[in-house]
């Protein structure tokens, strides 16, 4: 079902392309060796290259050009063995040469594919058109000073890639979808942390409108989205802009827009409009970037597995179910956890005890799997004494809880608070002889067919056996014992 | 092809320099002067030929991604026009700038 | 014995190895040459008492027998290089008082061979001009003065204060650099040696920048000599500069003395531009003949763009100077015109203020062929022009070692001469432009004058990376030429 939203002429589609500016994880700048770390002390990261001293000149950084031919590669695009970088001039505040050193001509990276996952279980394949590494260019902070913007060039100059999709998005569902699984690539990739609100990822989002099986109508760009909801909201409320427009007769005028969250509008950029020519031309302080072919295929043999082939292999080798296979991949540190717990051991209750009891102790104790109070190595310990009959399901439950707390090794909790399960006949004998003796009006009851009863019985022989007593081997001596 | 003053001012624009109303007639005459001057390129037979953008043909050596520079704060802006301080640190100042 | 002023590098070189001479005394004698002429303006900036330290530390290593390959050498630095500490001003207003914290990769080189700074040399603004009439500093007197004629004549540019302060004895080298022509032209007005060496051959980090494509530093000296023990310690690799080569900086001294017997000798008919001056075209006959005295062999080559190279320089570079001069913004650095109003009127303010009228000519022009619409029709077809300059250079390496031309079509002009037309102005690097285009070393020697007694030089162009061969063929000419004519306006 195509997504549309009713006017008052009509269903109307919206089109959609995403431009993504993600960060570049890398330890010194693209054109400079100053640092990237985020956090500094405003203008303690800047090169006389990154301020634009006169007669500074630009040397790439061998690291952001391989994240970005991983990235290439993480998105089945085509990597450009020659490409080549352009300037993009124009004045800005933060922008300290007057231009940007990007790609314009000649990417690093064609033409590529994200398959995106949608709510109701399908999947839909969205184009990538390019990516292209470029600088960032420093921050403006507008609030400091009534009638100033004070200049912080920490950012500028550290790496982005530019990754550009095709126009074939149709609804801000798919719009988010597609960034979350951009964000979780990236992220497999180790090639942008993926942060929205520190702006490691931004979006900036075209969309257009037009009845169906029309042509595309003219686009407008919302600049600097900072969240997928707030993607999903642009969209929607620039949509609905655009169809007023359209239906009040008046025509929708390409334009740069900002996305206003408080008000949930979008608004036209108010800084002065000098006709946008950026003058592209190649920087002649840079000569062609020509990849050798041998690093780009050693690149690729060290490309982790990424999230797709992770959940097919885990749907196929531990015969999960999609989504569960999907949930446990969302992030490689959760999916190298699982896996950790599900080596050797029953994969399906692996996976029950992650995504139920462990992801309720993250959500509690508000903390992350890379810092969970209990390790994976633990946890399949637990499963462990699960497996070989030391303590039951249930008791589990109760040791996990303690190791959330405490951090101790479930073997221990069990011996400290004599949790082992009882399998000893006798005990067992001897607890459903007074439970059966406590509670003769019953045993008569179930005796003239109150078959019922039987599950009482049972749950008053594992109380007076503190929950430890071997459910099976308790289940056998009370059926023995009523006859 | 040859610039009206409309031009003249836009190009001046986009190089942010500013341009006298009664200079705009003067550079009008100069510029274009220099662009017929310029135009005999257009009788060269180009048909084929790869642009060259630099004489250099060397390929473009990478630098290893370590951090070797940048913590230069005080060098930074001993040149500002106008810098400014505050609790956050060190700045470089202009007039405020509307989004 | 000879004014102290009055020696070549080599001479001073040997003579304060041989202790007949400190760098103190040196450095003061040049000092004293700089102060008698300070009207030929050749200096923005004077650092007498860097000098002195400089001259100093170079006297204790040579005491200690330490000795560096310039130790004591007194040298001037254009003014487009960034010094450490010394106000840096490319000759324009916009760059106010910046003072660069770093200090170029060439100078650097220079320093770090003992040799001893005595200031920055005046030069057309950004380095844009023939004339070193663009300066914000002021124009610079060339030392030559017409037979019978008083009037200031230019000494050419925009290396203008660098070749006079080398012709007027006021420094025994100077750096300099070469975008269309800035070294060799200059040299050709000034009677002094000048080579742009292969593009990547010098650092240009930390050099301000004009055309980054064309862009090349190298030194001005007054003997073929000199000039090669200069650009020997100029030279070489920076990971800095991403269009620095990583080759081998040869020696270039060593190749002077190989002589030019059997080098095939390349004149191009492109050359003999209608209207030529004819002593220009009667030194190039006599270049021809000195060579081919000296055992080289004479080809008639063709280098058929060369009538296009100069309109393809005129798009290039204003096109990567109105890009390059971007970073002027009155933000971080430099002059700033603040006169209420926004961020945009801060930049026009100061950019309008800062800029003097060549410079924002040349923005304007390079803004406009990189503009959208206009592009492809002035930018892209400048560089596949471009990419045939080269070619016929390439085509012609095939047959030849070497390619002999005038350095300039004239002599140097009076001041205020060739103003009113700046195609006529570009028209001076006409012979000096292909070279920048294609990224080829070329050399001018002083080999003759005119009929007014002024200095005409001639140009030497070589193979990329391939110095030693146009030093050779220089070394020949100068032998040749015998030249020993004088400034009128010298130290000494």
């Amino acid at each position: 079902m195509t997504y549309t939203l009713e006017g008052r002429t009509g269903a109307w589609e919206i089109v959609c392309g995403l431009e993504i500016h993600a960060q570049v994880i890398s330890k010194a700048k693209l054109f400079s060796g100053a640092a990237t770390a985020f956090g500094a002390a405003p203008n303690t990261q800047v090169s006389f290259v990154d301020a634009a001293f006169p007669g500074m000149l630009p040397v790439i950084n061998r690291e952001c050009v391989a994240q970005a031919i991983r990235t290439g590669l993480g998105l089945n695009a085509e990597i450009n063995l020659w490409s080549r970088f352009d300037r993009k001039n124009y004045f800005y505040a933060d922008l300290p040469a007057g231009y940007q050193i990007s790609q314009y001509q000649h990417p690093i990276v064609g033409k590529g594919e994200i398959v995106i996952d949608l709510a109701d279980g399908t999947q839909r394949t969205i184009g990538i058109t390019r990516l292209h590494l470029e600088q960032d260019a420093g921050k403006s902070l507008h609030d400091q000073h009534p009638t100033k913007s004070y200049i912080d060039l920490n950012r500028a100059g550290v790496a982005l890639m530019e990754i550009v999709s095709e126009p074939d998005i149709r609804s801000p569902e798919e719009a988010g979808a597609y960034v979350a699984k951009l964000r979780q690539i990236l992220r497999y990739l180790g090639t942008c942390d993926g942060n929205m609100e520190e702006g490691s990822l931004r979006a900036d989002v075209n969309v257009s409108v037009r009845k169906p099986g029309e042509m595309y109508r003219t686009r407008c760009e919302v600049k600097n989205v900072n969240s997928i909801r707030f993607v999903m909201q642009a969209i929607e409320a620039e949509a609905r802009r655009q169809i007023e427009v359209w239906e009040s007769g008046g025509e929708v005028q390409q334009e740069t827009r900002l996305f206003d969250p408080n008000r949930g509008v979008t608004r036209p950029m108010r800084s002065k409009e000098h006709a946008h020519d950026y003058r592209y031309f190649p920087d002649p302080d840079l000569l062609p970037l020509e990849l050798d072919p041998d690093w780009v295929a050693e690149l690729k043999a060290h490309l982790p597995e990424l999230p797709d082939a992770k959940a097919a292999r885990f749907q196929r080798d531990y015969g999960l179910s999609a989504y569960d296979a999907r949930v446990l991949v969302a992030e490689q540190a959760t999916a190298d956890y699982y896996e950790s717990v599900a080596k050797g051991r029953d994969p399906k209750q692996a996976a029950n005890w992650v995504m139920g009891d462990l992801f309720a102790a993250l959500n509690r104790t508000g903390r992350g799997i890379a810092d969970s109070p209990v390790s994976a190595a633990s946890l399949g310990r637990l499963l462990d004494l699960i497996a070989d009959d030391t303590i039951s399901g249930r008791i589990a439950k109760q040791v996990f809880e303690e190791m959330v707390d405490t951090g101790a090794d479930p073997a221990a909790i069990v011996e400290a608070k004599g949790l082992r399960q009882v399998k000893d006949a006798g005990a067992i004998d001897a607890a459903v002889a007074q439970v059966l003796a406590a509670n003769a009006d019953k045993v008569a009851e179930y005796k003239a067919g109150k078959d019922k009863l039987f599950g009482f019985f049972v749950g008053q022989v594992m109380k007076a056996m503190a929950g430890k007593g071997n459910p099976a081997l308790v289940n056998e001596a009370l059926k023995k014992a009523l006859g | 092809m040859s610039l009206d003053a409309e031009t003249v001012r836009r190009i001046a624009a986009l190089a942010r320099i500013r341009v006298k109303d009664e200079e705009v007639t003067r550079l009008q005459g100069e510029l274009n002067h220099i662009l017929a001057w310029i135009e005999q390129l257009s009788e060269v037979e180009t048909e084929g030929v790869e642009p060259l953008p630099g004489a250099m043909r060397m390929k473009l050596k990478m630098r290893e991604d370590v951090v070797t520079d940048g913590d230069l704060h005080d060098a930074i802006l001993a040149n500002a026009p106008d810098r400014a301080d505050n609790a956050m640190g060190s700045f470089f100042a202009v007039p405020k700038v509307v989004e | 014995m000879t004014a102290p002023t009055d020696l070549t590098l080599a001479e001073a070189r040997a003579a304060l190895a041989a202790k007949r001479i400190s760098a103190r005394e040196l450095a003061e004698a040049h000092l004293a040459a700089i102060e008698k002429l300070k009207d030929l303006n050749a200096f923005i900036t004077v650092t007498p008492e860097r000098a002195l330290a400089d001259a100093a530390a170079a006297d204790a290593r040579i005491a200690k027998g330490e000795a560096r390959p310039l130790d004591g050498i007194p040298l001037a630095i254009k003014d487009l290089f960034c010094t450490t500490g010394i106000r840096s001003t490319a000759a324009s207003r916009i760059l106010g008082n910046f003072v660069p914290p770093y200090e170029s990769t060439v100078s650097a080189k220079l320093w770090a061979a003992g040799a001893v700074c005595l200031g920055k040399t005046n030069l057309d603004e950004f380095a844009m001009g023939s004339s070193n009439t663009t300066s914000a500093f002021g124009n610079v007197v060339n030392p030559w003065r017409r037979r019978g004629d008083n009037r200031d004549l230019v000494p050419g540019g925009s290396s203008g204060g660098s070749a006079a302060a080398v012709a007027a004895r006021l420094c025994l080298g100077a750096t300099a650099t070469d975008t269309g022509g800035s070294i060799r032209q200059p040299a050709a007005f000034t009677g002094t040696v000048g080579i742009k060496p292969t593009y990547g051959r010098c650092s240009r980090w930390g050099i301000v920048a004009f055309a980054s494509s064309l862009d090349q530093a190298g030194p001005i000296a007054r003997t073929v000599r000199d000039a090669a023990i200069l650009l020997r310690e100029m030279s070489g690799h920076d990971p800095k500069d991403s269009t620095s080569a990583d080759v081998a900086v040869p020696d270039f001294e060593a190749a002077l003395g190989q002589g030019v017997k059997g080098l095939r000798i390349g004149v191009p008919k492109e050359y003999r531009l209608d209207g030529m001056v004819p002593e220009i075209e009667a030194l190039w006959q006599q270049g021809i003949a000195w060579l081919k005295e000296a055992g080289a062999t004479i080809h008639d080559i063709s280098l058929p763009h060369t009538r296009y190279a100069l309109p393809t320089y005129y798009i290039v570079a204003p096109a990567e100077a109105s890009s390059n001069l971007a970073r002027y913004d009155g933000v971080r650095y430099g002059l700033r015109v603040e006169e209420g109003g926004d961020l945009d009127d801060l930049y026009e303010a100061t950019r309008g203020a800062g800029f003097g009228a060549e410079v924002r000519r040349r923005i304007l022009i390079g803004t406009y062929v990189l503009s959208a619409g206009y592009y492809d029709a002035y930018y892209l077809k400048a560089q596949k022009v471009r990419a045939l300059i080269q070619r016929d250079f390439d085509e012609a390496y095939k047959i030849v070692d070497a390619i002999l031309t005038p350095a300039t079509p004239s002599s140097a002009f009076a001041i205020g001469e060739k103003q009113d037309d700046p195609v006529t102005m570009y028209l001076n690097d006409v012979f000096t432009v292909p070279a920048n285009l294609a990224g080829l070393p070329g050399i001018s020697v002083p080999a003759g004058l005119d009929a007014s007694g002024l200095p005409l030089g001639l140009q030497v162009l070589g193979r990329a990376f391939d110095e030693e061969t146009v030093f050779r063929v220089a070394a020949a000419i100068e032998a040749a030429a015998g030249f020993d004519a004088l400034p009128q306006l010298r130290a000494a």
